[in-house]
């Protein structure tokens, strides 16, 4: 595969409020990571976890308090954000309301002293790639929500940055359109070629639409690879509790490799610990309900959720521990049992993961 | 690396210092300087035609209860000052309480209207608070005094045959001070009532309570801050007031205010003026720091 | 539908005591109002309606004189208190907490708390003191230097308000999109401060135009202001010409109030 050149570089980076008569408060704690050229990547975590806080470095509306920021080699921490070819679509679009759609698209492009021709151009060129250019003259204040965030994408792409930040632009939006910008998004960020950096809480948002995914929490980056890699290879027990719905088994490792579960049986489990005793994750839907003599696991049925789809079986172990299945509904002799119901649990081979922590 | 981010912050608090710099300074200057420069005249003694003589004294303050007998020269106590102060403290008093219970429910039912009312009831009771406070002390003297709307009203339907006298009495007085301040009064409690969250009055009503409970128990302590905003925003303007006694007064010298005006005029003694001034000036330290003890801890800010 | 048996709103009698209180504050004024077009002599006998006094006060010569001085003070008081209150409000509003910050709103605050006679006489004692100790005499200035200071917190407070209504990502977005500081002020930050400004001026207008009490004791021979005139054709026996120039001084201050009213009114759409 041909190396990746680094748009942003992230080393070191911690950001340390300190208040007065208050312990100081780490927002970013010894942050580095490395973000290509190209690629939609995503920082996804809880709220609190430094997210924001991150991309405000980047951005340059906060300096960090140690560590470096370098935008394809150069350090840009220390410099205010009109310096920066780095532009932002903000969570609430802080669109200028004294000025017309038009205006606020050329806004970057003028503060850039760019002749006047080239500006109208380039906002003519934006306006289609987002679609509005029936819009153009219209006031901010007097557009729907969706179309403010299409004007917010197209301020921000106006002035062709190296880097597009996106702060959480689509939490505003009701769940359609919000499914529909996601693929819009998704289309811009290949179109462009710029690489995007965005903000979520949104998992299921992140799986979608990222080339790379960052899981953040409490200030430090937990794992970062590509939606496979975070969902079926999470390292540490916050980012398989984060994505996804996970059941998480207490076990000892073997001398074969293997790993005796507390609930009963041996199963084969990828990755390997340092320590004996390991926890071992498995995805509910790569877990199946089988009658007790077949299963790896005796379980007994303890409730039924039923989601139009899929419906989930909550089950309890031999050693008291909860265990979630998830079965499409297709028939079978799933959709027989009922609460109380003595079952065996299947886990699918090469499923099962050791938490690294 | 560490000093870098708070270099910004120090960079800001510098550009923020500045900007304020020229409203703060031209109000150090000819606000709080001139204060500083009454607290020293009030220890010098007065020159002959008005201004100070630079010798130390402090007759000024003594004078305030203490008069030298011409004869004995010893000091005898004369209640004169504090009578006049009293006076205004009672004036101010009263005229802060009238407000209130005039001023409260009128803001309770401006506050009450439908939101595009609200607007215009806010606009009816801005004009009289923004209106020339001269015109409208006239605009009462006019009407109570001998030749005065009322008297030829009364003595042309044939109800009396000589004038009531009203103006240049304790009456004029309170009854020009309720008018000034009035709107003083209507505008910050309308402000608090407007905010309030009127489902916790149906909460109330939920909960078994009647409409008085409802004023007693919720309405009224949640309108606490405004409440006291007004009675702080009408009592220390009355308190000083200057143009009510000046105009409905009528050289008796009723109220603090006008008193002080004299001394710095006809009674050429700025000394004592500027003494007089500083102690109203106390008085108003002391119900601000009232105002503040029972406002912070529950101030929030941001 | 049946009419609800509770209107959780209302209290008893409120109705009654606000609409009287409007009609206190109101009915006097509008006598005043009303006499001025009396066509009589004695204030109080009316003779038919007529704008005879209105008249006779523009003629004088010293009204005119009046008004010029008031003009000019406001106008100058107004100009230099917004501006002031402008720069400060930016530095103190929203912004992070600088050493000194509170006791600055505390002097910014400080003529609205203190009494209005105190202030005057601290104010007459003060410019007597620099005419005869360092002979600094601005005439006319005086006047207008002390209504600057009390017309800064009047013109600081809309201000404030409509910075702390203010969007502040607004200005972020400015710098994101390569705006120097200096440009984002002038066109981002400023443009939506005008509403406020605006307010800010109209009110500090009409307080400077407005004062008695500070400008009676600060102001020297020739400074008569409108109010002083009126004040001084008090002493005098009383005619109507005071009504008349009573209305004038209510209409400008109506026109101030609605102005502000519909600036702020324009602001929240």
């Amino acid at each position: 595969m041909k190396p990746k050149k680094a748009a942003i570089e992230a080393r070191g980076v911690s950001r340390v409020f300190a208040a007065k008569g208050q312990h100081a408060v780490a927002a970013l704690d010894d942050v580095s990571v490395t973000i290509h050229e190209n690629e939609f990547f995503t920082l996804l975590g809880p709220s609190g976890c430094g997210k924001t806080t991150l991309l405000r470095l980047i951005a340059g509306f906060d300096f960090p308090t140690s560590g470096e920021i370098c935008l394809y080699g150069e350090d840009i921490a220390m410099l205010p954000p009109f310096k920066r070819p780095v532009n932002t679509v903000f969570q609430n679009y802080a669109l200028f309301p004294h000025m017309t759609v038009a205006q606020n698209i050329g806004f970057g492009l003028e503060m850039l002293g760019k002749p006047r021709a080239e500006i109208d151009a380039r906002v003519f060129e934006m306006l289609k790639l987002v679609r509005m250019e029936d819009l153009a003259l219209r006031k901010t204040s007097q557009i729907s929500g969706g179309q403010q965030q299409r004007v917010a994408l197209a301020r921000a792409l106006a002035p062709k940055p190296k880097v597009l930040l996106l702060d959480e632009p689509l939490s505003a939006l009701d769940y359609k359109l919000r499914k529909d910008m996601q693929i819009e998004l998704k289309r811009l960020q290949h179109e462009t070629g710029i690489t995007f950096i965005f903000v979520t809480h949104d998992q299921e948002e992140a799986l979608t639409m990222s080339d790379r995914i960052a899981v953040m929490s409490k200030g430090k980056i937990l794992q970062v690879g590509s939606p496979h890699q975070i969902y079926d290879e999470p390292s540490v027990r916050f980012v398989a509790n984060f994505i996804g719905e996970t059941n998480f088994l207490n076990g000892v490792v073997t001398k074969n490799g293997r790993v005796k579960l507390a609930a009963g049986p041996e199963i084969e489990a990828a990755g390997s610990s340092s320590s004996g005793s390991v926890t071992v994750v498995v995805r509910p839907e790569h877990a199946s309900l089988t009658s007790l003599a077949k299963g790896q696991l005796k379980a007994v049925v303890s409730n039924i959720v039923y989601f139009g789809t899929d419906t989930h079986f909550h089950v309890t172990l031999a050693d008291g521990a909860v265990f979630m299945v998830r079965q499409q509904n297709s028939g079978g002799a799933a959709a027989k049992l009922s609460q109380g119901d003595k079952v065996g649990v299947l886990i699918a081979a090469g499923t099962a993961r050791i938490l690294q922590d | 690396m560490a000093i870098l981010a708070s270099t910004a912050d120090t960079q800001n608090a510098k550009r923020n210092r500045w900007l304020s710099a020229p409203a703060l300074i031209s109000i150090v200057i000819f606000g709080i300087l001139p204060l500083l420069v009454i607290l020293v005249y009030s220890f010098l003694k007065p020159a002959p035609y008005g201004g100070v003589v630079w010798k130390f004294s402090t007759e000024a303050y003594s004078s305030f209860l203490f008069q030298r007998d011409i004869f004995d020269d010893t000091l005898q106590f004369t209640p004169d000052y504090l009578i006049i102060y009293a006076r205004s403290i009672g004036f101010a008093i009263f005229t802060t309480v009238v407000c209130l219970l005039l001023g409260f429910p009128t803001a309770y039912f401006m506050a009450t209207r439908p939101p595009e009312q609200r607007n215009w009831w806010v606009l009816l009771i801005t004009i009289p608070f923004w209106s020339n406070l001269l015109v409208r002390t006239l605009a009462i003297m006019f009407i109570i005094r001998d030749e005065g709307l009322i008297n030829h009203i009364l003595i042309w339907a044939g109800v009396i045959d000589k004038p009531i006298v009203m103006l240049y009495t304790n009456f004029s007085i309170m009854l020009g001070l309720l008018y000034s301040f009035l709107p003083f009064m209507v505008l910050p409690l309308y402000s608090s009532l407007e905010k309030m969250d009127f489902r916790l009055v149906e909460a109330g009503f939920d909960l078994y309570a009647d409409k008085r409970a409802v004023l007693w128990r919720i309405i009224i302590p949640l309108a606490k801050p405004g409440i006291i905003a007004g009675c702080l925003l009408v009592f220390i303007p009355a308190l000083g007031a200057y143009v009510t006694p000046l105009i409905l007064g009528g050289g008796l010298h009723l109220m603090i205010g006008d008193l002080i005006a004299q001394q710095f005029g006809s009674g050429r003694n700025w000394p004592q003026g500027s003494a007089l001034a500083l102690i109203l000036m106390a008085g108003v330290l002391i119900s601000l720091f009232f105002y503040v003890r029972n406002t912070t801890g529950k101030m929030h800010h941001g | 539908m049946a009419k609800p048996v509770l209107d959780i709103k209302s209290q008893p009698g409120f109705k009654t005591i606000a609409i009287l209180c409007l009609a206190i504050l109101y009915i006097p004024i509008l006598i005043l109002v009303i006499f001025a077009f009396n066509a009589g002599d004695l204030v109080m006998s009316w003779e038919g309606f007529s704008f005879k006094w209105f008249g006779i006060a523009f003629e004088n010569q010293e009204f005119r004189n009046a008004a010029k001085n008031t003009l000019m003070i406001s106008s100058v008081a107004t100009v230099m208190a917004t501006s002031f209150a402008t720069l400060a409000a930016i530095g103190m509003t929203r912004v992070k907490p600088w050493p000194g910050l509170a006791a600055a709103m505390m002097v910014i605050n400080l003529p609205l708390m203190v009494p209005e006679i105190i202030t005057a006489v601290a104010t007459l004692s003060f410019f007597a003191l620099l005419a005869g100790a360092f002979g600094l005499n601005f005439g006319i200035g005086n006047i207008m230097l002390a209504h600057i200071v009390f017309c800064i917190p009047f013109a600081f407070m809309p201000i404030r308000a409509r910075l702390e209504d203010m969007d502040l990502t607004l200005e972020n977005a400015a710098a994101d999109l390569y705006a120097s500081p200096w440009q984002a002020f002038k066109r981002v930050t400023l443009p939506l401060l005008m509403p406020g400004v605006a307010s800010g001026a109209a009110l500090a207008f009409i307080v400077s135009f407005d004062d008695f009490t500070i400008t009676q004791l600060v102001a020297g021979p020739g400074q008569t202001t409108l109010p002083l005139y009126i004040w001084n054709k008090i002493r005098r026996p009383i005619t109507p010409e005071i009504n008349a120039i009573s209305t004038i001084l209510i209409l400008i201050s109506i026109a101030f109030v609605v102005t502000s009213f519909l600036i702020a009114r324009r602001r929240k759409e």
